[in-house]
Formats: structure tokens, sequence, C-alpha cells
């Protein structure tokens, strides 16, 4: 089977689904004849033309707003904002419109889009190329959010979403577009052509939304992860030794309770963990529904570990970020416990 | 240079306020049938004066004159008086709905009537109009049935929008009506979205967006502007200037200077504006934009130069803000008073004639009240069930849902 990078995934799919149904178009600021500033849309303007896959203005809200009215017409557009941390000017479009519209209409009329948007840290990107806005669109009804860790999931989970009745945000952690990255940042990186979930299969195929997936089988402890630490908390599993379960959410609304509340029964403990700041992060919405579903299962306070609190820095980039040694920390705490 | 003192910061004002004399010597007014008709492949740059003037076709004495005239036959314009004195009494037994508790919230369009009713003459069957809360004119003449608005005013148990829906927020896809939102100024980058979707399938629908002149401050009429510029969208871009927006006067959206419609002219988007209260120069106009777009010609932005009536909403007083009679001195009448007397004029109708339509069409209006009030209304009768508050969210229900929807017992 081919080895992809996330990138040539990402790109495979969308290339994909073009190619399968005329009504999908691509757009966003650079996308088109450059293709991308992450090489996410290269030749796609050059196979499919001009009006299947094209540059926009740089103007988020239009960006999404026009998506949502190709959509009211019977398009699937998959657009791109360049970095999640410029979501905000579409945030009113991806709230209130893209998010309502099959509700407040009855259905009259949906909203088939896709938003995908590069995510996370650990890249030196400083407070606006950083950002892990995932818990704005997870609070939002309507929404469906998002985020693969590996090139075989990008890429499936990315036709499904295109395939989806309804908006979904794509969180593209770009930390993983080259290679997995476990938060040891002194160390070389390893390209996904070494990886075996760099392994993507040609032509068409899916991963559904709104299911987890188990990375790591373990007995003592359960991690709930998604994105750039999956990779980060299968480091600090095997550097403290503890058998922890690692669950990869994929998709974080809907949510796979079910395979969390499984493993959590097993183990009888759980560690969340997310780049995004700690307060309101999803990470709270994860640790009530284990505390609420598995009371009488627990053996020790769920715990968190995330980005602080603040905006994300620069020059402390990795005494924000949440590594290896952080997430150990929290196992064994919570193993002690 | 010498010493510029120390700034002073602008806020502007209307000309007068509750208790003054209401004063429109400010508005000029271009006379009927002195502003000419461009081809519709006129390039822009030619005709930017028009972004300042306004077109009207009907005279002081009601006569239909000057180049933008001609357009419609007698039965169309009969047609659009009954549409404009439908949507009056629709408006007032609605309102009176609201006063007896029979739903929460209501907004009229009195003296915008022209607006929405002619302009949807213009349009053809698919095209798709991206409307504000004001322009139920566009169901009305489109021939939607009244009972079902009420419906979806009373959110009773025959609303098609299940109770989901604040009143007046209607959506009809099959009457090219997009779902209205809330949220101020979104639907018009969507209209341009559509639009450019009809133009990436090679199809032949145009769409219409539409606008009220203080939500142009929105970031989102800046967007659909550079928008449909850039891709030449076949878009029509409404722009209604009723002179208010709530208690606030229209310069604060606009400025001392310049006009609504000139906003069109540093994207390059041709930009006329219109008489809103002249039923045939509304018509006309949005014809003329019409075919522009269709005939892959790009956008046109119009201004229709009008006066917001009534109150904002039933939540609004508007004597706190400005004179009462303000709406009676308003230089450009009232839209059906001036197609009647032209209609008159033109010895196709009479006063006789016109108590008579009124009439029935009260009776029209009181006798779908009656019927949609059978399906119930807001606190009596017949409502949406609970268990409808949770579909229809996503196309299949997630799992969460159903866990609350079991919560609430439904």
């Amino acid at each position: 089977m081919p080895r992809r990078t996330m990138i040539e995934a990402i790109r495979d799919a969308m290339d994909v689904s073009m190619g399968r149904d005329e009504k999908v178009v691509v757009f966003g600021e650079d996308v088109g004849f450059f293709g991308g500033v992450f090489r996410c849309t290269q030749g796609l303007q050059a196979k499919y033309g001009k009006s299947r896959c094209f540059d926009a203005p740089i103007n988020e809200s239009g960006i999404v707003g026009s998506a949502i009215g190709m959509a009211a017409y019977g398009l699937k557009p998959c657009v791109e904002i360049q970095f999640a941390d410029y979501m905000y000017p579409a945030y009113d479009q991806l709230t209130q419109e893209a998010a309502r519209l099959r509700y407040r209409s009855n259905g009259d009329f949906t909203c088939p889009i896709v938003v995908r948007m590069p995510t996370g840290g650990g890249i030196f990107g400083g407070q606006t190329h950083s950002q892990s806005p995932e818990a704005l669109f997870t609070h939002v009804s309507g929404l469906k959010t998002v985020v693969p860790s590996n090139p075989h999931d990008a890429k499936g989970l990315l036709i499904a979403a295109i395939e989806d009745p309804d908006p979904v945000i794509f969180l593209e952690p770009k930390r993983l577009y080259n290679g997995p990255f476990d938060g040891h940042h002194d160390r070389p990186v390893t390209p996904w052509s070494k990886h075996e979930l760099g392994e993507v299969a040609d032509g068409h195929y899916t991963v559904p939304l709104g299911k987890a997936a188990i990375r790591r089988a373990g007995s003592a402890i359960t991690v709930l992860a998604y994105g750039t630490m999956v990779y980060v908390a299968q480091a600090a599993a095997e550097e403290t030794g503890i058998d922890a379960e690692i669950i990869d959410l994929r998709t974080l609304l809907p949510l796979d309770l079910d395979t969390i509340v499984a493993s959590v029964k097993k183990t009888g403990r759980c560690v969340v963990v997310h780049e995004a700041t700690l307060t309101s992060g999803f990470g709270a919405e994860l640790s009530a529904l284990v505390q609420e579903n598995c009371f009488y299962h627990l053996e020790a306070p769920v715990a968190r570990v995330a980005g602080w609190d603040t905006p994300y820095p620069h020059a402390q980039e990795w005494d924000y970020f949440p590594g290896p040694a952080r997430v150990g920390r929290a196992l064994i705490e919570t193993l002690e416990a | 240079m010498a010493d510029a003192g120390m700034l002073r910061f602008h806020v502007p004002e209307p000309e007068v306020r509750p208790g003054g004399t209401p004063d429109f010597s400010n508005v000029t007014i271009a006379k009927a049938g002195s502003v000419p008709r461009p081809e519709i492949d006129v390039d822009p740059r030619t005709i930017r004066d028009m972004a300042f003037s306004i077109i009207r076709v009907l005279n002081r004495n009601g006569e239909a004159v000057g180049p933008w005239a001609g357009l419609l036959s007698n039965d169309e314009l009969l047609e659009g008086l009954r549409h404009m004195m439908t949507l009056r009494t629709f408006d007032a037994r609605m309102q009176m709905a609201q006063r007896q508790g029979k739903t929460s919230f209501y907004m009229q369009h009195l003296g915008e009537e022209a607006v929405s009713c002619a302009f949807r003459k213009a349009l053809a069957p698919g095209d798709m109009n991206f409307p504000t809360y004001r322009q139920a004119g566009l169901l009305i003449a489109d021939g939607y049935p009244m009972v079902t608005m009420m419906n979806q005013i009373y959110s009773n148990e025959a609303d098609p929008l299940k109770g989901r829906q604040l009143p007046v927020m209607y959506s009809s896809k099959e009457h090219g009506f997009f779902s209205i939102s809330g949220n101020l100024a979104t639907q018009y980058i969507q209209a341009v979205g559509w639009a450019m979707a009809s133009a990436i399938s090679n199809d032949s629908k145009i769409a219409a967006a539409w606008i009220g002149d203080g939500s142009t401050a929105e970031s989102d009429f800046h967007s659909a502007l550079v928008f449909a510029s850039t891709y030449k969208a076949p878009v029509i871009l409404n722009v209604v200037n009723n002179q208010w927006a709530i208690s606030t006067f229209q310069g604060i959206a606009r400025g001392g200077s310049g006009t609504f419609a000139a906003r069109g002219l540093g994207f390059g988007i041709p930009s006329l504006r219109v008489d809103g209260n002249d039923y045939l120069a509304v018509h006309a106009v949005a014809k003329w934009a019409a075919e522009r777009a269709r005939r892959n010609l790009g956008p046109t932005l119009v201004e229709y130069v009008t006066y917001r009536a009534g109150a904002h909403s039933s939540s609004d007083d508007p004597s706190a803000y400005r004179p009462k009679t303000e709406s009676d001195a308003w230089p450009l009448g009232d839209p059906i008073v001036r197609l009647k007397n032209h209609l008159i004029g033109l010895g196709v109708w009479s006063d006789e004639r016109h108590a008579q339509a009124e009439a029935e069409i009260l009776d029209t209006v009181i006798a779908a009240q009656k019927e949609a009030e059978s399906h119930g209304t807001l606190h009596a009768g017949g409502k949406p069930s609970t268990r409808d508050m949770f579909e229809g969210l996503y196309a299949e229900m997630p799992p969460h849902l159903r866990r609350q929807r079991q919560q609430a017992g439904v």
C-alpha cells in the first residue's frame, strides 16, 4: 500500500471526492493556482479547472458565507481557512448560519460544507499560528468536529466529512502534516513513510465520523487524546512503563462515548490530554462525561493535561506544549492516587 | 503649519428629533423620468452618477414617464396593487394578533410594500432571494399561502418550521425565499455564494441579496461586495434604505456624504438608486439588474430609497426617537396610494373599486387567520411537539441528542 504524508492524504481525499462528485468545490486563500500554503490542494486546479478549485479573497467570513450559499444551492463546498487561528471572522457564519440552517428551516435548506483548518502548536507558530479552538466548535449545536491524527484517518475522515450532509469542522494538526510528533522536539522527526498509519489506500474509502480508535490497548489507565497528543500520550506510556489504553477520539462531536466508557470501566482511571487551553476546553466535557458515566468504576479523579490558560507563546513553546513529561507525570499521579 | 487645535469627535445626528418638525429638505429627489436607462451591458464606469440620483417613473400626477416606464401591463399593475394591499392588510392583522397575545413578535412593512412586491415580479422561477425580515412581499407576490405564513407567526401545530423560529423568519425554497436568520447581513454573502454556485454549475438562475441601510455597516456587506465583484457573480445586491435602523438614523451607517448605492462604486459594481415607493420604478430597475445577471454581465447594486413608516417591530416605539408625523412628510409618499392614483389615471381603477378590493382583501386575510388559528396560536391550541425541538438539527440524530431527548421524556 502506498505511504503518504498527511498533506498528501488530505489532497488525495479532495482529489477522490472531486473526481467522484462534480458538486464538490474547493476554495480558500492561496488554495487555487498555488496549491495552498501547506500544499494540501496542489494540482487540484490544474486537474479540475478554476470553477472547481479557486483562490478566494482574504475574507474568512466571505469564504464560509459564500460556501453556505453554495451549499444551499446544492454544491458541496470544501473550503479552507488558512489557520484555525483566523477562523474568528467566520465564526458568525459557522455558528449562527451553517450550524443552524437545517434546523431553522426544518430541512428546507441544508449545509453540507466542510471547513478545513490547520490547527495546533508545536511549530513555533506563536499566538496566531498555534491555536486549538475545537471547544469553540463542539459547544455549537449543529456542527460536527473532526481532528485526524494520521494520514490514513485524515483521508478517510475527510472523504466522510465531504459526503456528510451536515457542516463539518475539519481540524488538521499541522504539526502532524509531515510526520508523527510525540513532543520530543529535540529528536529528529520521523516521516510518515516510516509509520504504518502512513499507509493510505488509493481511491475511495471512508473512516466513519463519530468512531474513536484505540491506538494502544492497556489495562491500567485510559488516556483520551486526539491530534498530536495521541503520539505524546504514546510516548508518555512507553517512558513511564504504564500500561495505558490510549484512545484517539478522531471525532469530537459526535463523540464515541461507548468506546470511552467501556475503556474507563475497564481501567478505572482516566487522563484527558489536549493542546488547547484548560479552562472550558473540550477536556472539561470529556472529564464530566467520564465522571457521569463511570463514577462507580473510578479509582482516582479524572486528570486533565492541557495547554496553560494563556495565549500560545513563542519563545516558551516547549514550556507551553503539553509534552510527554507532563503527560507522564499525570499518568503516574493518577495511577498512584 | 498653523496649530490645528484640539481634535473634536463627530457623531452624526438626524435633522429632527421628537417634538420637532419633520424636515426632508436635504433629500434630493430627481424628477420622474429624468434618469436615463442605460443599456444592460453598459460600462459601469460611465454610469457612476446614477448612484447619486433616484430613478423614478411615477410623477406627481401619477403618470408613468421616462425611459424606465412601460414595462408592465395594466393587469400586472393591478396585480401588483393587490399584492401591496394584501401585505399591508396582512401586517395590520398580524400586528393586532401580536397585541392580542396570539404571538410574541411581529415586524411590519408599512410604507415599503412596493420594494419586495415589485421586485419579486422581476425574477424568474428558480431564482433565489436571500431576504431580511422585512421582505415578506416576496412571498405574497409569489403566491405563498398566507395561512402558512400565519402558522409560522403563531408557532402552531401547522408551523412549517416546527416552532423553532421567531415569528416572520419564514423559509421557502420552493418560492425562492431563503431561510431568514436573526443575524443581520449574514445572508448577503450567502446570496453571492448561491449565485457563484449557479455560475459554477452553468445554470441560468440568479440570486438576490437583501439588506437594510443599518446592516450595510456589518462586515458581511463588505464581504458580499468583494466576492460579487471578484467573481462577477449573477446576483442583485439590494439595499433597502428606509432611513432607520431601529432608533438609529441612516447617517450612522452611511456617514454624512455619499449614498448606499455609492458603496458599490469602489467595487466596480454598477450601482443604481431607485424610488422605493414607486412600484413601476422598482420593477423596472430590478428587471434591468436581473437581465444583467442572467446575461453573465455580473452583479448590480440597487439602493431602494424608502421610509419605514411603521415601528421597527412590535417591541419598538418610534415616538421615542423621531417625530410622530415624519412618515407623512416623507417626500416619496405612499407606494399604494401612488400606484392606485396611477391606475385611476389610466382609467382601469377607481376609488370605489379600491374600497371594494380593500374589503375583499380584508375578508381573505381574516379567513386565512381563522384557519391558521384553528391550528393554534403561541399560547393556545395546537403546538409543535417537544420531540420536534430535538429533531432536524442533523440529518441523523447523534447519540448525545438521543439521550437528551429521552431525558426530556419524549
